[in-house]
């Protein structure tokens, strides 16, 4: 029942949206939201029937009737406790869903780099922007529906032939407003260039205590030789609900990285994928996930081989507290003809309570004969003998459990190359542990 | 290197070795499935009142859940069952009261000696006590008198429903219920024999029990039931083989198999599977669908499944157990191997329900030709299952560059104590062991048969003896001249 009247909800306001559009809603780009938003009618939310859901329920997501919200104010100073301290970045704030230029800065960039909102390029380069939106994050459920339909802002990037952007990109995502369930569906699109290099770090906050829905989808195209490294860390209130759709689409001899790290959110759910559509590709997924409370972390990953010689290498982690449930999916498919492949997957997870929960499902898919894939899954809790060692030498009890759960944690970050980023997230792993 | 490929391809087309069809009058129901023909097997079969209600209130279950939830979620593609296009009941037209072998039609016994299954030649030779079941009705029993002083009873699944009702009524559907999933409801009003073995208290089976099915009149589904009781203490161990004549429409196959082990008694299932696979195109061959469980009802029980499945166009096939005594042992070990246009989707569930549970899952897939092989496996671990334990290997091997390989595991742990440990590999067959072994003057073929085999050695060890020598055989067979 619930399910029908968010449905109706979500259509309606789209139309109200719509009507406001004014010459906007007949242009050629409204009608891929025009289309987006009948395939969200016939998908409607997924529900645990769907096996791509088996383990995630939304149904407390669809209680709340979640609205765009815009006119937030929000000052700099607002902004600054969710900096990385200490880490020189150029800064794409996005409050709500929308871009605000008042409260990003830019370096200066090599010449052709482009870093706009993403209601800029629908107002005055659609051409430009339909060459890439929605052809790689294809719609394949009602979330992906959902924010194409409502794909007004967000970031877009563009890193032309051999350009190298030497400080990280921060996306910087703010939630909420008082006494309103804040709607935020932020649509960013990364395009790079060959043999260029670019580091984005993609963070979301909250700003109230209420009940926010953030429905993102990035889409990632990486060019010939081109590394590109993404570190989502979701730090929202723990009422906030959070899907992610972030999908790679890689080029020969290409890298892509991608970290995802998850503190925040009631129900987190992260679809992350990559398509190795060229020969000697690499892909690179970690992810960590700390959670407490009733929190809910669902962490779908696809590493689509579709040509030879492609490696990728995928490792996931998480801790799980009182009454939390965690959720790993990872897929891999190898598709015919993807000779030399290997692929390397591993995850694993600690249960700190009894309420606590898993379940992992990694799964290969393999039709090519000379691969080498492998995959790990291992569940369990803290080493006891490990705890004794460290006691035996005089550390107290809480601490030496802190101390083995920041180790296994630290396998994700030890891979990291700024050291900054690495001192600040260890800081939040230590802060929740205590 | 691509010469010898090829050698070894032609080789792969290598007939079914057990296709025949005997010549033998049977007994036909026609085609079709109403409740007319539930009642009709029952009848025939001369069944009390309450295993005809039990039948039909399958029956009735069966046909609310037809047509969109016919399960569809294993990763295999088939055209779509007929169901009404099945005869559901053949039976040799013999009577069948015999008191020695020479009663036998000797028709009947030639077929199991092509089968290299000679009865006599097991009674005295082995001490294997056999079961035959030729299509769907028990034949000859062997070895009864001997079993029946320990206070064993083996027996087919009709004649456990006439002598020991008490028996059957207390465990039938007690693992697997009829309103378990399609298949299993669809069995459940149909069945039509199959194997009925208790085991009494505090008793040591002494020899190994065993049955062979085959399927044998054309068109005709076989949906055996079959039934293993282990009392406190007792102690079994019950292999399966099939094998079936060649045959160039689908038939369908619905087994379903209960296992229950109570307190400290141990069961070990091996299966050995070769029913006929299709030929080269996919023409052809067994549908297997196949439900079987095991529950570890008492405390410090143990179930293992051992199977090898070489086998079936389709297999369908999740051996589980249910883990519900404390300290209770579950064991899975399969080889499953997939050659031409086969497809297995298969694996197992452990259950973790009782404390200190463990369990093992060893599967070992091997994916030849245009196959596909897929290994779907469940480990749940209960909130009060404490210090559940389990590891899982699942490994696949492909052959050529057509085929594929799946893994599906599902893990499920919501108890802290919890130490589950999942790994697996897929790989192709390795080019330095195939050096070594050639460059000492192994052929091509005997160097992959040398590989595969230590590469499924593992589940091999658990078999008993008899099955891993013919297992071997049969893999060897499989997969002749596969290789590329």
């Amino acid at each position: 029942m619930e399910n029908t009247r968010s449905k109706d909800w979500y259509i309606s306001s789209f139309k109200k949206i719509e009507e406001s559009l004014n010459g906007e809603s007949k242009t050629p780009f409204h009608e891929l939201r025009k289309n987006a938003i009948s395939k969200f009618e016939e998908f409607d939310f997924p529900t645990i029937k769907n096996e791509e859901w088996k383990y995630t329920n939304i149904a407390p997501l669809l209680k709340y009737n979640f609205k765009q919200v815009t006119g937030v104010k929000i000052s700099k100073k607002d902004i600054e406790k969710f900096l990385i301290p200490g880490l020189k970045v150029n800064l794409a704030v996005i409050v709500n869903g929308n871009y605000v230029p008042e409260l990003s800065h830019f370096y200066k960039q090599p010449s052709g780099v482009r870093i706009e909102s993403f209601r800029n390029m629908v107002l005055n380069d659609p051409e430009f922007l339909m060459k890439y939106f929605g052809k790689y994050a294809s719609i394949d459920n009602g979330f992906v529906a959902l924010n194409t339909a409502f794909a007004f802002d967000g970031t877009v990037l563009y890193v032309p032939d051999g350009a190298i952007i030497e400080d990280y990109i921060h996306i910087l995502n703010v939630s909420g407003a008082e006494g309103e369930n804040v709607l935020s569906q932020p649509r960013n699109l990364v395009i790079t260039g060959s043999n260029s290099k670019v580091r984005i770090i993609e963070s979301y906050h909250s700003m109230a205590d209420n009940e926010n829905l953030t429905n993102v989808v990035n889409e990632v195209i990486v060019g010939e030789n081109a590394d590109v490294e993404i570190y989502k860390l979701q730090n929202e209130n723990m009422k906030s609900f959070h899907v992610n759709r972030t999908q790679a689409y890689q080029n020969r001899g290409s890298v892509f990285t991608h970290y995802s790290v998850t503190f925040g959110g009631s129900i987190v759910r992260n679809d992350t994928n990559t398509l190795l559509d060229a020969e000697n590709c690499t892909g690179n997924l970690y992810g960590l996930y700390l959670t407490e409370g009733s929190q809910h972390v669902d962490n779908h990953t696809l590493i689509d081989h579709a040509k030879p010689h492609c490696q990728s290498n995928e490792m996931y982690k998480g801790v799980l507290n009182d009454s939390s449930r965690g959720v790993f999916n990872g897929k891999v498919f190898v598709r015919v003809d993807a000779q030399k492949t290997n692929a390397y997957q591993s995850n694993k997870a600690i249960l700190l309570t009894s309420d606590a929960m898993i379940d992992t499902k990694p799964q290969l898919e393999i039709y090519a004969d000379d691969v080498k894939c492998s995959h790990g899954a291992a569940i369990g809790q803290l080493d006891e003998e490990a705890v004794f060692y460290l006691r035996s030498r005089g550390i107290g009890e809480e601490l030496a459990r802190t101390v083995l759960i920041r180790a296994f944690a630290n396998d994700i970050f030890e891979t990291l190359t700024s050291q900054i980023l690495h001192d600040h997230l260890n800081h939040i792993v230590y802060a929740k542990l205590k | 290197m691509s010469t010898e490929v090829s050698n070894v391809e032609e080789l792969a087309i290598k007939d079914y070795k057990y296709g025949f069809q005997t010549e033998i009058e049977t007994d036909v129901i026609p085609k079709g499935l109403s409740e007319e023909t539930v009642r009709a097997i029952s009848l025939k079969k001369d069944e009390p009142e309450w295993m005809l209600e039990w039948r039909l209130k399958a029956f009735r279950h069966w046909l609310t859940i037809t047509k969109e939830n016919e399960p569809a979620w294993a990763n295999i593609s088939y055209p779509e069952v007929d169901f009404q296009d099945i005869i559901y009941y053949a039976a040799p037209k013999q009577k069948i009261s015999l008191n020695s072998l020479d009663e036998v039609d000797p028709e009947l016994l030639k077929t199991f000696e092509k089968l290299g299954i000679s009865l006599q030649e097991q009674k005295r030779l082995t001490g294997v006590a056999v079961d035959a079941v030729f299509d769907s009705v028990s034949v000859t029993t062997t070895f009864k008198a001997e079993l029946s002083k320990l206070g064993i009873i083996f027996c087919s699944m009709s004649e456990a429903v006439q002598e020991h009702p008490d028996l059957v009524k207390k465990y039938i559907g007690s693992v697997v219920p009829y309103t378990d999933n399609f298949y299993a409801a669809l069995n459940s009003a149909v069945f039509s024999d199959g194997s009925f073995c208790y085991i009494p208290k505090g008793v040591r089976c002494p020899m190994e029990l065993s049955t062979y099915f085959r399927i044998n009149t054309s068109g005709t589904g076989q949906f055996e039931r079959t039934l293993l009781i282990a009392d406190e203490g007792g102690y079994v161990s019950y292999l399966e083989g099939c094998t079936a004549p060649m045959r160039d429409e689908n038939q369908l196959h619905a087994a379903v198999v209960e296992l229950v082990a109570l307190d400290d008694a141990t069961i070990k299932y091996s299966t050995v599977q070769n029913w006929y696979p299709g030929n080269s195109e996919g023409l052809g061959g067994i549908y297997n669908f196949v439900t079987k469980r095991g529950a570890c009802r008492g405390k410090n029980s143990k179930i293992t499944w051992t199977q090898v499945e070489t086998g079936s166009a389709i297999t369908w096939k999740y051996p589980s157990c249910i883990l519900q005594g404390d300290n209770s042992v579950g064991e899975f070990y399969s080889v499953a191997v997939t050659n031409n246009r086969q497809q297995a989707d298969t694996g197992t569930k452990m259950i973790h329900l009782g404390k200190n549970t463990r369990s093992t899952i060893v599967s070992k897939g091997i994916s030849a030709g245009k196959s596909n092989n897929s290994y779907r496996g469940l480990v749940r671990v209960h909130k009060k299952a404490e210090n559940a334990r389990n590891f899982t290997q699942c490994d696949s091997l492909l052959i050529g560059d057509k085929c594929g390989a799946h893994t599906f595991p599902y893990i499920e742990v919501a108890n802290k104590s919890a130490k589950v440990e999942h790994e697996a590999t897929t790989s192709k067959i390795g080019e330095d062991q195939l050096f070594y072994l050639r460059q000492r003057g192994i052929a091509m073929e005997d160097a992959i048969n040398m590989i595969v085999n230590g590469y499924c050695k593992d589940v091999f060890r658990e078999l008993p003896m008899e099955f891993a020598v013919e297992a071997q055989k049969l893999l060897s067979i499989s997969l002749e001249g596969s290789v590329g």
